[in-house]
């Protein structure tokens, strides 16, 4: 859920990059994000640890104050943001096309988005082959990890640091809740199908894909918001897994069973 | 000022509905809250949130008017399937919840907004105002609207009342409740309905992303302030009723800020204070707590070091130079002058031209401490088999801790020795 809690409390760490920059500026929109995101860590865990909130309050409450501080920030400079609730909660995909990146000489290299979400993955896959190994054992046995001298807590933040950019960069695309699916969904069908680690890791990239391309259609079909047609496809596949999995599916545990008792 | 007096003359109509809309919504969602807050399982009240979109959206195309009469029983159905959808996953997989909560979340809240694009791009002529629903409208509650709160929230706050008993016990501990004879389940299926019915009314006020807040941060903020269930709720619906009404007040006299995330932003504020300053358990508190038992560790051992001084010199009343002390026990001289000076005060010590001399009561705080110390080590020897050399870090702890009625025991357990495995005498 901590995901869910970064992509919402980003908001006025951008409010405030955008009313500092007075443009899109993305990069610096990314940084204000990195940056409000490992601070709600860091809030969450301070109200967990020295204020002893139980670890769901924290979240919950940390989060709902950034984001309703990010809204008033909205509305308080109105005029000048260029950011509207519709769009920080679920984006438009379909916009992207519109706003291409043009160079100085006028040549038109095709849309931003498209260079700003690349540069983003490979960041994210560059930060996984290089830390595999660290985030790995932080993840699995934190106590292992440290024990060989491997700092949590960096590893945590550098996560989430790793968390926030990625949304921030998804933030226009498919807004601050829809990003939840997308962190969550692909991750959550794999690990019902695979208990190694690396495997996972590769279905939940092919989900992602499958899921995008499906959404796309199913979006086009009836007419409806792209991101919200995507979401909906994770969903679906999470339940396919969850039904048929062939380890995990309670279909499948069901008739397993069944023969087992005859 | 004049704008407060107006606003709370309640000549305006408006103003009236709005104030007494938010004072509803903030408060029953606040109490329903406390229970969820209690079980651990507030981020459901954010699931539930989220997934009443669709079932707004599928009331509007079925039913084509935004009645609420129709949404609120939309609402209300995908709301609650989606807790039962967590349910079932967090019992048959190796989901854990937080990861089933996000993912029906996200995945109800997808379904919302495709069948909301669904209704805008298709022609129904009255859809606008559907998005109310994601981002709340506190401050255009109508006569309509208040109707229909008040009646939810009388029916959340009646049955609070009625089963506050079997709540509390199935917050607290789930099998003693079951123990005794209290039905979890319908109990249980009937806070989670009521917690949907409070997120859907709720969720008009302040909106999708907030809602979470109107359930857990006036829990959270009055559970610095008491232990008490009921003192408890009764705080906590008080922090909502507060923050309902400030949030109104400030969108109505700037209308161009809105009112649901006003009523968070005072919420939080007052959880952060709370959280600082509160009693007992605030932050502050506990913080000058621990300072207070540094000074009381540092006092004794002062008093101490002067006892073992006045061993040697076989005189406790002589006078002693700081720099004596400090070659005895390893001290920081500025903090052992500020000890020596609250001694002082304290009544403890004297200051005479060639040092410090301890009064009787300082000599027998100091005694009673080295008594103590060499008890312990005593002890640590005989019963628990400790080497000797091995006892005087732990008896360095232990001898600020010790009360008089252990003191006691320990005295006879050990039948008043003379020595401790050092060989210096105890004194008594």
């Amino acid at each position: 859920m901590i995901g869910d809690a970064i992509s919402h409390s980003v908001l006025p760490g951008i409010v405030i990059a955008y009313l500092v920059a007075g443009s899109r500026d993305s990069t610096l929109m990314l940084i204000a994000a990195a940056i409000t995101g490992v601070f709600t860590t860091f809030i969450i865990e301070f109200l967990n640890k020295h204020g002893r909130l139980q670890s769901d309050a924290s979240i919950g409450v940390t989060f709902t104050w950034l984001f309703a501080i990010g809204v008033i920030l909205i509305s308080a400079y109105a005029g000048q943001v260029d950011l509207d609730q519709d769009c920080v909660l679920y984006g438009e995909i379909a916009y992207v096309p519109l706003d291409s990146w043009i160079t100085g000489s006028g040549i038109n290299l095709g849309p931003r988005a498209l260079y700003i979400i690349g540069f983003v993955l490979l960041l994210v896959i560059f930060f996984i082959v290089i830390g595999y190994k660290e985030l790995f054992l932080t993840t699995f046995d934190p106590a292992f990890a440290s024990a060989i001298g491997i700092s949590v807590t960096l590893w945590h933040y550098l996560l989430m640091t790793m968390v926030s950019i990625t949304t921030v960069a998804s933030f226009e695309l498919v807004g601050a809740i829809l990003v939840i699916a997308f962190l969550i969904a692909p991750a959550a069908t794999a690990y019902l199908l695979t208990d190694k680690f690396k495997t996972m890791l590769f279905l939940t990239v092919i989900i992602g894909v499958i899921t995008s391309f499906s959404g796309y259609y199913l979006a086009e079909w009836i007419n409806g918001s792209i991101s919200g047609a995507m979401s909906v496809i994770s969903g679906l596949l999470f339940a396919l897994a969850f039904l048929f999995s062939p380890k995990e599916g309670i279909v499948v545990k069901r008739v397993k069973y069944g023969f087992k008792t005859n | 000022m004049e704008s407060l007096l107006e606003f709370f003359s309640f000549s305006d109509h408006n103003v009236q509905s709005v104030v007494i809309g938010s004072i509803w919504l903030t408060a029953s969602c606040a109490i329903v809250g406390t229970f969820s807050f209690l079980k651990k399982r507030t981020l459901v009240g954010d699931a539930v949130a989220h997934s009443v979109l669709p079932g707004v959206c599928l009331a509007f195309i079925l039913s084509g008017s935004k009645n609420p009469l129709y949404l609120i029983p939309g609402a209300f159905l995908t709301g609650w399937l989606s807790l039962v959808l967590i349910d079932k996953i967090v019992a048959h997989s190796k989901i854990k919840e937080d990861t089933a909560i996000g993912l029906i979340l996200s995945v109800f809240f997808g379904l919302g907004i495709l069948a909301l694009t669904y209704i805008q791009h298709t022609d129904y002529a009255n859809q606008s105002g559907l998005d109310h629903f994601l981002f709340g409208k506190a401050a255009s509650i109508v006569r309509e609207d208040l109707l229909i709160f008040s009646v939810i929230a009388i029916i959340l706050m009646i049955s609070v009342i009625l089963y506050f008993k079997e709540f509390m016990l199935i917050s607290f501990d789930e099998e003693f409740a079951q123990s005794i004879g209290v039905p979890v389940r319908r109990i249980e299926l009937l806070l989670t309905t009521l917690t949907v019915l409070a997120v859907v009314i709720g969720i008009q006020a302040v909106g999708v992303v907030l809602m979470a807040a109107m359930l857990i941060t006036p829990a959270a903020a009055a559970r610095f302030w008491t232990n008490d269930l009921k003192i408890l709720m009764l705080l906590a619906a008080l922090f909502g009723a507060f923050s309902g009404i400030s949030g109104a007040y400030v969108s109505y006299t700037a209308p161009a800020m809105p009112t649901g995330p006003w009523i968070v932003v005072i919420l939080s504020t007052i959880a952060i204070l709370s959280f600082l300053f509160a009693p007992t358990k605030g932050t502050l508190f506990r913080l000058l707590k621990q300072v207070k038992i540094k000074r009381k560790i540092k006092d004794e051992n002062t008093l101490k070091t002067m006892f073992y001084m006045g061993e040697e010199l076989s005189s406790f009343y002589h006078p002693m130079e700081v720099e004596e002390m400090i070659s005895k026990r390893k001290m920081q001289k500025s903090s052992l002058e500020k000890s020596l000076l609250r001694l002082k005060k304290e009544g403890y010590l004297e200051k005479e031209k060639t040092g410090w001399v301890l009064t009787k009561a300082g000599k027998e705080k100091g005694q009673r401490i080295v008594k103590l110390h060499r008890l312990w080590e005593v002890y640590l020897t005989k019963y628990l088999n400790i080497a000797p050399d091995h006892v005087h870090d732990d008896a360095e702890n232990i001898e600020h801790v010790i009360t008089p009625e252990l003191e006691e025991r320990l005295e006879k357990l050990l039948n008043y020795p003379e020595t401790d495995p050092h060989q210096s005498k105890i004194p008594y």
